[in-house]
């Protein structure tokens, strides 16, 4: 019986989508935390609805890592997965090897949000289909803040002051493990991600600025490291050099730090059935550089594209409109609190019942960092490592904030020798 | 294979001699033809991508579209543009990520060589149950590298690790150590892992030799007396340096390619990176097959420079038989 309905939903699928029937489809969703459930259900939802299969591919944790399995994938022209989850830095990198969406997006793409509609875009095409909105929130524990009396933080240096008198209270009621801020400092992406916050809340640049000039010597990106130098074995454990979002989640959840560095994605886990921290969690804009800094949360997100060796572009196509429209984005954002890129969506009352945060957003949002992926184009990845190289080593103590900048102008000007492309 | 060989090169003696008769033709005929699949799968697996890489090393290819390049000759090792030197010589971060390499394989290397005697020579005493202690201590080498690197990854954490609970219980200890986060301890770490795993294949070596060894020479050296420690230095080490040198080239070769452990434990931190870390990420972070391929040719010349040097120090002959 459930065989007869599967294959009369199917034949409906058929009838209405014109994908061909019964393809199997293999998506690359990200497994961070809730991610890799609610990609299944998402998929799943499509599968029984056009009778199509759907494989869910797991690929590592780390960004870093999952480009270049992407990468290799793809340079080989293998056709093993056909719809690819990509960062928003990755649209330049990928492009040569991704399907030009652009006549089947074109109607819906006015819906999203613009700068993440700029992401999907190499050389006014649209090469991929936004899915969900990042950017860098700073996550406090409300009771521990109400215990201190102390509000949520405005500048770093405020930051700074109230973890460490958080921490220094805590461990003398004997939590020996309790520290005051955690993020993510592991030599990767994510550090790239981190530190242009700091750097840009300083009113210090992007790294590289729209014109391609390299732009990260200068005195207020120094002092930024030197801050965040700063926090490294005082506030911060020194273990936060080898942390991805996982493990400074991890802590935090494990209610051993006041304050977090994080993605929207851990605020649906800190407060899920299983978490010690339920309903003890805030979440504000990432702290300004001083009185005259601003509020800078770097843009992060995911696309959705087609792999140009797929063997079935069109179902994999469908499969794409399917998990951006707005109903699926509505759901994984109840759901997961992935946050939308349908503007529309921030009014949804469904949705800010769930997230009672999500209006704040649309201003994080409008204030998000872009890393410098669209100016450096196939260069991102080496300007984004010889960033997060120099800034480790700022934080391990072993270099100091401007000579490091100073050494990496001059390797950013070597990559940069015969322009960016 | 080297059965093989032996047998091509034995008909190969007759030729010189100039007398070749229809029964040595023949021989040599089957000789070839016994040689030959291991000739082609030789090239195939080992020759061909060891070619390529070579002729990609002095192209500009870029992992992106393969089939796109142009010869640049040697741009990629060494070239000077406007008087300023590029290529992988003149990178810092190259000959740190050699550094690095080779402190690894010496460390590491030296002490699982003297490890692994400690335990061999343990093995080669009759007691109850050597059989079994010789296939448990087999255990974390069968464990593969990648695996046994996670392991240690959640073990040595700095918040959750088991290591740093059990040092914090016995008071080693006042503060957990990020044995991984800092460049220092990490190095340290590694060749932890890697002395962990590979103690035991270096014991197997040595026990090996060990248990060839002559037996009547010790019952000498009993009669007259000598200390054990003497007999050690004086007999036993002198007769297993063969099979001990090769046992240390085979480790050094292994050590050398390092890339597992490091990354797992480290990613593409510049600090620890090793050769392959620093070639893996040209090649496919960066897309830079010309300049990977580069790092890797070198990778090979230098590895086969240290055995070179290796084998002319200890004057071992591979093909010579261990004993």
């Amino acid at each position: 019986m459930s065989r007869l309905i599967a294959s009369l939903a199917a034949a409906a699928g058929l009838l209405a989508t014109t994908s061909a029937w019964g393809v199997e489809i293999s998506i690359s969703c990200s497994a961070l935390g809730k991610e890799y459930e609610i990609c299944k259900q998402g998929v799943d939802a499509w599968a029984a609805k056009t009778g199509n299969t759907v494989k869910i591919v797991s690929t590592p944790n780390s960004a870093t890592e999952r480009l270049a399995l992407f990468q290799q994938l793809l340079a080989a022209g293998a056709g093993d997965i056909d719809v690819f989850q990509i960062d928003v830095v990755w649209t330049g990198t990928l492009g040569n090897h991704l399907l030009d969406l652009t006549s089947k997006g074109q109607a819906i793409i006015g819906d999203h949000l613009p700068a993440m509609v700029e992401t999907s875009r190499v050389e006014g095409k649209l090469m991929a289909i936004p899915w969900f909105a990042d950017a860098g929130l700073l996550y406090y524990r409300k009771d521990l803040l109400d215990k201190y009396k102390r509000p949520v933080p405005e500048t770093w240096a405020d930051l700074g002051e109230t973890a460490r008198l958080i921490q220094e209270g805590e461990r003398k009621e004997g939590k020996a493990d309790f520290w005051g801020y955690t993020w993510q400092g592991r030599a990767y992406e994510g550090l790239t991600t981190n530190a242009l916050e700091w750097v840009a809340s300083h009113n210090g640049g992007t790294i590289v600025d729209e014109k391609g000039e390299v732009t990260i010597e200068n005195p207020k990106a120094a002092e930024a490291l030197k801050a965040a130098a700063g926090w490294v074995g005082t506030i911060t454990p020194e273990g936060v050099l080898n942390y991805t979002e996982e493990e400074a989640r991890g802590i935090f959840q494990a209610g051993n730090a006041a304050f977090m560095r994080n993605w929207p994605y851990a605020w649906a886990l800190a407060q899920g059935g299983d978490s010690t921290i339920k309903d003890k969690v805030g979440i504000a804009p990432l702290p300004k550089g001083g009185a005259d800094g601003r509020h800078a949360g770097t843009l992060g997100g995911q696309l959705l594209a087609v792999s140009k060796y797929s063997k079935n572009t069109d179902a994999a196509t469908d499969l794409v409109m399917y998990l951006t429209s707005e109903a699926e984005q509505k759901r994984r954002a109840v759901a997961g609190s992935f946050n939308p890129t349908i503007v529309s969506l921030y009014s949804d009352t469904d949705i800010s019942r769930a997230n009672p945060f999500i209006g704040d957003l649309v201003d994080v949002f409008s204030n998000a960092v872009a890393r410098p992926a669209t100016v450096t184009g196939q260069n991102y990845n080496k300007v984004s490592t010889e960033f997060f190289n120099a800034v480790h080593q700022v934080l391990s103590k072993k270099s100091d904030p401007s000579q490091a900048l100073n050494r990496l102008d001059r390797d950013l000007k070597r990559i940069k020798r015969n322009g960016w492309q | 294979m080297s059965g093989a060989v032996a047998e091509a090169s034995a008909p190969g003696q007759v030729i010189v001699k100039g007398r070749r008769s229809s029964l040595t033709r023949s021989r040599i005929r089957a000789a070839w033809l016994f040689v030959a699949p291991s000739l082609v799968v030789v090239a195939l697996i080992a020759g061909w991508p060891l070619a390529r890489t070579i002729w990609f090393s002095f192209t500009d290819a870029s992992l992106n579209s393969l089939s796109e390049y142009e010869f640049i000759g040697l741009e990629n090792y060494l070239a000077n543009y406007d008087g300023e030197w590029f290529g992988i010589l003149t990178e810092p971060d190259w000959w740190h990520s050699v550094w690095n390499t080779l402190w690894f394989t010496l460390v590491s290397v030296s002490l699982e060589t003297v490890l692994g005697m400690v335990v061999a020579l343990i093995l080669n005493a009759a007691f109850p149950g050597r059989g079994l202690m010789r296939a448990v201590i087999l255990i974390p080498w069968a464990i593969p590298t990648i695996v046994s690197a996670k392991m240690w990854n959640w073990m040595l954490h700095d918040q959750f690790g088991v290591i740093n609970d059990l040092l914090l219980r016995i008071g080693l200890i006042a503060a957990p150590v990020p044995w991984t986060a800092n460049a220092d301890t990490a190095l340290w770490a590694a060749v932890m892992v890697d002395v962990w795993k590979h103690t035991s294949f270096m014991a197997l070596l040595i026990l090996a030799a060990l248990q060839m060894l002559p037996q009547d020479i010790y019952e000498a050296a009993k009669v007259d007396g000598v200390s054990p420690i003497r007999v050690f230095f004086r007999v036993t080490l002198p007769l297993i340096k063969s099979a001990l040198l090769v046992a240390v080239i085979f480790r050094s070769l292994d050590a050398m390619r390092v890339f597992d452990l490091i990354y797992v434990l480290t990613s593409n931190a510049k600090e620890t990176a090793s050769m392959s870390v620093y070639a893996r990420q040209q090649l496919v972070d960066f897309q830079e097959v010309g300049l990977g391929s580069a790092a890797a040719t070198l990778i090979f010349l230098i590895i086969a420079l240290v055995v070179v040097i290796t084998l002319a120090a200890g004057r071992v002959r591979l093909g010579e038989d261990p004993r």
